[in-house]
């Protein structure tokens, strides 16, 4: 038990500062997945075949190849296209990309396929009378769009949502192999140290157990909040 | 991009799909058996068997596959009485210790999966059985069973690309699979976009297989 001590004598600070880390990329990467999801399911329900192709070449990619690949090809090749992208801009220095944004990036990306998915089903699964009524009311593309489609749309898509934020949050533990200190990392650290790695790989385990606990009840409640009136 | 490497390496990877195929298909087949017995025991009227059966699928689906993967390998390998016993064979062999890992942790999948097909079937088909005076084991091997399959087939389709995916982890154990040369290669030649291009497709292909051929049995099993 002395070993989860805080400060200098234990692990126990460390670890809660990597569980922070942990929820700060998990948050940072279901925004960006978000984002990405914001561009995507426009062009998957486009009717253009070629923005069609774009987005369904992104979602099978990202969902077909492993996270660890996706993660290793932007901790090898982030600086390098940042560099390149710089150079065009006459800057010419060695740029290194911190490991979170790294992290939050890949995990993001990944994130972002799976919502893309989760936003296509739930705005197909939304009534057309829903966007019929809109037009005959008269609605802006916009007023359709926040104040009819969207609602609903969030209502459909949270179970699925609250499962791609399992996903996410459980995909961090990936990004390690960067060097970024979250939950898996420091347990790494600690276990490397101590050598007691059983100890150290069971708190991992259970402070991933208490976060994913933790939100599902989180969500559950958001889940009621949008379903009044059902 | 510099196909030449693209060209060279990929011999490379391609031998190391082997090994990631191995792993998969041992661990969908132990995973599966897995899964079958711990929905059954979900499905279990005794309180105790039903909440451990529950508790086992909670605690590796709460979990990164790479935690699980690192308690079997660095953990389990550290406990002095373990290196004693006839299990120490097993657990110095990062391959074996993928293998369980990945077996207990798509079994648990798979019993959520399995669970939710044997809560779908219609009470009328087994009350049917019933009426024929068919005994309650045949019921169950030869009506729930076989519809069972049918209904999860497109959800375990899932399981099993997220698995290939999920195999992409025993890199960190030091196996050379499909991602772990790739890294490698990725490591020693600072060409990033080229493996990842060839890697990818490997992988891209083998879910691609994957997908149709859970698609062609779901029609030949569609009722």
């Amino acid at each position: 038990m002395e070993l989860l001590a805080f400060g200098d004598t234990g692990w126990g600070d460390e670890l809660f500062y990597a569980t922070l880390m942990t929820i700060a990329v998990a948050i940072t990467a279901m925004l960006i997945g978000f984002f990405f999801a914001l561009i995507f399911t426009p062009l998957k329900l486009s009717k253009n075949r070629f923005l069609n192709l774009i987005a369904n070449t992104y979602t099978t990619i990202i969902r077909g190849v492993p996270e660890l690949l996706v993660i290793y090809l932007f901790f090898f090749g982030g600086s390098a296209a940042v560099m390149f992208v710089a150079s065009i801009f006459g800057y010419g220095e060695y740029i290194e990309i911190n490991a979170f944004i790294t992290g939050a990036f890949s995990i993001g990306i990944i994130s972002g396929a799976y919502s893309t998915e989760v936003f296509r089903g739930a705005i197909q699964s939304i009534d057309k009378g829903q966007f019929e009524a809109a037009n005959v009311l008269g609605l802006s593309k916009f007023g359709k769009f926040f104040k009819i489609i969207l609602p609903q749309t969030l209502r459909l898509a949270l179970p699925n949502l609250s499962n791609v934020w399992q996903i996410t949050l459980k995909d961090t533990s990936l990004i390690m192999v960067t060097g970024l200190v979250e939950i898996m990392r420091q347990s790494y650290v600690a276990a490397g140290s101590t050598r007691d790695p059983l100890f150290f790989y069971s708190c991992a385990a259970v402070l991933y157990l208490f976060l994913t606990f933790l939100s599902m009840k989180l969500i559950n409640r958001l889940e009621l909040k949008y379903s009044r009136g059902y | 991009m510099d196909i030449e490497l693209m060209a060279n390496s990929f011999p490379k990877l391609l031998s190391a799909t082997l090994i990631t195929l191995k792993l998969l298909s041992v661990s969908l087949i132990v995973g599966l058996f897995i899964g079958l017995i711990f929905a059954i025991l979900r499905l279990n009227k005794n309180i105790f068997i039903n909440k451990f059966a529950y508790g086992y699928s909670y605690l590796f689906r709460g979990t990164p596959l790479l935690v699980q993967i690192f308690i079997i390998y660095y953990g389990l390998g550290n406990i002095e009485y373990l290196r004693t016993t006839f299990l120490w064979v097993i657990l110095k062999e990062p391959y074996w210790c993928a293998i369980i890992a990945f077996s207990l942790n798509t079994g648990a999948y798979t019993s959520e999966i399995l669970r939710s097909a044997f809560q779908t079937i219609k009470l009328g088909v087994i009350e049917a059985g019933k009426s024929l005076g068919v005994p309650s084991k045949i019921i169950f091997y030869k009506i729930q069973i076989p519809i069972a399959i049918r209904q999860s087939l497109p959800a375990y389709g899932n399981e099993i690309i997220l698995m290939l995916k999920g195999t992409s982890l025993a890199s960190t154990v030091t196996l050379m699979d499909l991602t772990g040369v790739a890294k490698y290669i990725i490591s020693t030649t600072f060409k990033p976009i080229e493996v990842f291009i060839v890697a990818g497709g490997i992988y891209l292909f083998m879910t691609f297989v994957v997908h149709n051929v859970i698609k062609f049995l779901e029609k030949k099993y569609s009722y």
